[in-house]
């Protein structure tokens, strides 16, 4: 119990610090971490089905999609949710990610493992064709621009003031999602994850959890969407393409399924790599390349396994010090 | 009425009316009829590949059945899903231990408790606010003697203890019939022995169905014994009545 009070509060710290030191960074810092805030919220809905209900999605990108869609066409064509409307907006993203995982869902939650993952690939490219091919409402291949940001009494156009505003999505999502994961209902997703068929004897109806926790991590990826439409100024289907789904689980497994804030670590590390290494070298995707298959092969359990690991070779190393004196201790 | 109550009017638990079930060409379970009544302790023998464990898996809806009827506590279930039917109040453990090996132990009876609640569904709320879900855990856990071991992983749990808390698992739901699978399954002699002074302990209102292949488990938990063979019901006595049996010793200790 103290060792999970120990790990919130060194994510209470973290977030502190970072709260503190990215305003006062460069202007290029501050971009780079709204966006990795972002993603980090995609990575959270992802970790949701990954690290906490055991089904890999491939096709996340499809509710960050409609969500950012969902906010370029309500700007630019209907001037809605420049105001205080934003809230609106916001909630508007989040129930189109719902109502558009709902609907996938019927499909999807049927499989399980790899062809869970091939269908909500599918389903994933299914969104980008319709982006791509569906001019009239999405301008194909150009996207829409996004060039106004919301304005209600904060100045969102200074970036420090819509790095907070992004800020403080994201903490609202960690924690209602860390509130969800710790509850009788987060406890049943861990259930499924480790022995689906034992749960259904238990007595649960295993699809409709998988179901309302494919929906959950929906919206969390529409409320993303709406984020990611006037952090970047540009809706397209660079947006809802395979690659942002790609990302997003592969922020999770680098950062640590099961962690949540283990995505913000994948996020900061994909988009440093991405934007920073990539104006400093051309071959800046070998090392995101590298980085990808050295925590797959020696840490299972993502960056943040590393702790662990750590008070594993101490343990390790003391017992085999001085094995009589544990060997007392533990019989 | 076609509920099957017997001539003291009560409702048999668990009642099978020639159930079959075949996989493409093979006939995995013939015809079986079989009833067992509120705290009966009945035991189905039979050799490798006699349909023990299908039958299981058609009484428990993880397998659709190819005809006839499962009748749990005078309803027909026959197309109900699984989760349906623990819900009248009905468990099962499995012959291969089928915990959540990375959670603790605390958290595997905790799960086997919200499974028959609506609480299930609360997802603003801690899982650890549910005091009286946290006081029954321990208290299961107690009755088995795992109380001190409520925070160990279950991978990291001994075998013979994985095989009693399965059975702790299915106890958590308060069911009225108990499918046990081979709880015996892999336990030395010893371990087998203490296993049956712990089903001994259950519960005598508790209805069990037993598959085992320990002869001793069987003979000192069961009143009657069925036999299975390809499928069939060959033969139902007790205890005695199966060990003098000329037919069950040819099929089962293959002695002509």
């Amino acid at each position: 119990m103290s060792s999970e009070k120990i790990k919130i509060l060194v994510v209470i710290a973290v977030l502190l610090a970072l709260a503190y030191i990215i305003p006062h960074s460069t202007s290029f810092v501050v971009l780079l971490a709204t966006r990795a805030l972002v993603f980090a919220i995609l990575a959270m809905s992802v970790d949701i089905l990954l690290g906490f209900t055991g089904l890999a999605s491939l096709g996340q990108a499809a509710y960050f999609g409609i969500g950012a869609y969902l906010a370029a066409i309500m700007t630019t064509r209907y001037h809605f949710g420049l105001n205080w409307d934003f809230w609106l907006l916001i909630f508007l993203g989040m129930l189109a990610g719902a109502a558009l995982a709902a609907f996938f869902g019927l499909f999807a939650i049927r499989a399980s493992n790899v062809y869970f993952l091939m269908i909500t690939l599918a389903l994933g490219q299914c969104v980008w064709g319709l982006a791509y091919r569906w001019s009239s409402l999405t301008g194909g291949d150009n996207g829409i621009n996004v060039p106004v940001r919301p304005s209600f009494g904060l100045d969102l156009t200074n970036e420090r003031t819509f790095f907070f505003l992004v800020y403080g999505f994201f903490i609202v999502s960690l924690l209602l999602l860390y509130i969800l994961v710790r509850s009788p209902f987060g406890h049943s997703l861990a259930g499924i994850r480790e022995r689906e068929l034992r749960m259904r004897i238990l007595g649960y109806n295993t699809w409709l959890h998988k179901y309302i926790a494919f929906v959950i991590a929906g919206a969390f990826g529409g409320l993303a969407g709406v984020l990611w439409a006037f952090t970047n100024g540009i809706v397209s289907p660079e947006t809802v393409v395979l690659t942002t789904s790609v990302d997003a689980l592969l922020m999770v497994v680098l950062g640590g399924a099961g962690t949540l804030v283990g995505g913000v670590v994948g996020a900061a590390i994909v988009f440093g790599v991405r934007e920073y290494l990539s104006t400093l070298v051309p071959w800046w995707q070998y090392v995101l390349g590298g980085i990808y298959v050295l925590t797959i092969l020696y840490l299972p359990s993502g960056l943040m396994g590393i702790p662990a690991h750590i008070r594993q070779w101490w343990i390790q190393k003391s017992k085999d010090k001085n094995p009589k004196k544990l060997a007392s201790v533990t019989s | 009425m076609s509920t099957g109550a017997d001539s003291n009017g009560r409702t048999p638990v668990l009642e099978l009316r020639t159930l079959c079930k075949s996989f493409g060409g093979l006939q995995a379970t013939r015809g079986v009829t079989l009833r067992v009544m509120p705290g009966d302790r009945k035991a189905i023998i039979g050799p490798n590949g006699a349909g023990k464990t299908t039958l299981f898996n058609l009484i428990t809806g993880i397998y659709p059945v190819t005809s006839g009827q499962v009748m749990l506590f005078g309803r027909d279930v026959t197309s109900w899903r699984s989760d349906q039917r623990t819900r009248l109040g009905m468990a099962r453990t499995f012959q291969v231990t089928s915990l959540f090996p990375k959670l603790t132990v605390l958290d595997n009876v905790l799960l086997a408790i919200q499974g028959l609640r609506q609480t299930k569904f609360v997802m603003w709320r801690f899982m650890s606010s549910y005091k009286e879900a946290y006081e029954k855990a321990y208290y299961l856990l107690e009755q088995a003697g795992f109380f001190d071991r409520k925070d160990v992983e279950v991978r990291n749990l001994s075998h013979g203890e994985q095989r009693q808390l399965e059975i702790v698992l299915g106890l958590a739901s308060d069911p009225k019939i108990l499918l046990l699978d081979e709880p015996a399954a892999g336990l030395s002699s010893g371990e087998s022995t203490e296993m049956a002074r712990f089903l001994m302990k259950l519960d005598p209102k508790l209805a069990i169905l037993l598959i085992e292949h320990d002869m001793d488990v069987v003979f000192d938990v069961c009143a009657e014994i069925s036999v299975l063979h390809f499928g069939e019901l060959l033969e139902t006595g007790t205890p005695e009545q199966i060990k003098k049996s000329q037919r069950v010793q040819e099929i089962y200790l293959g002695i002509g």
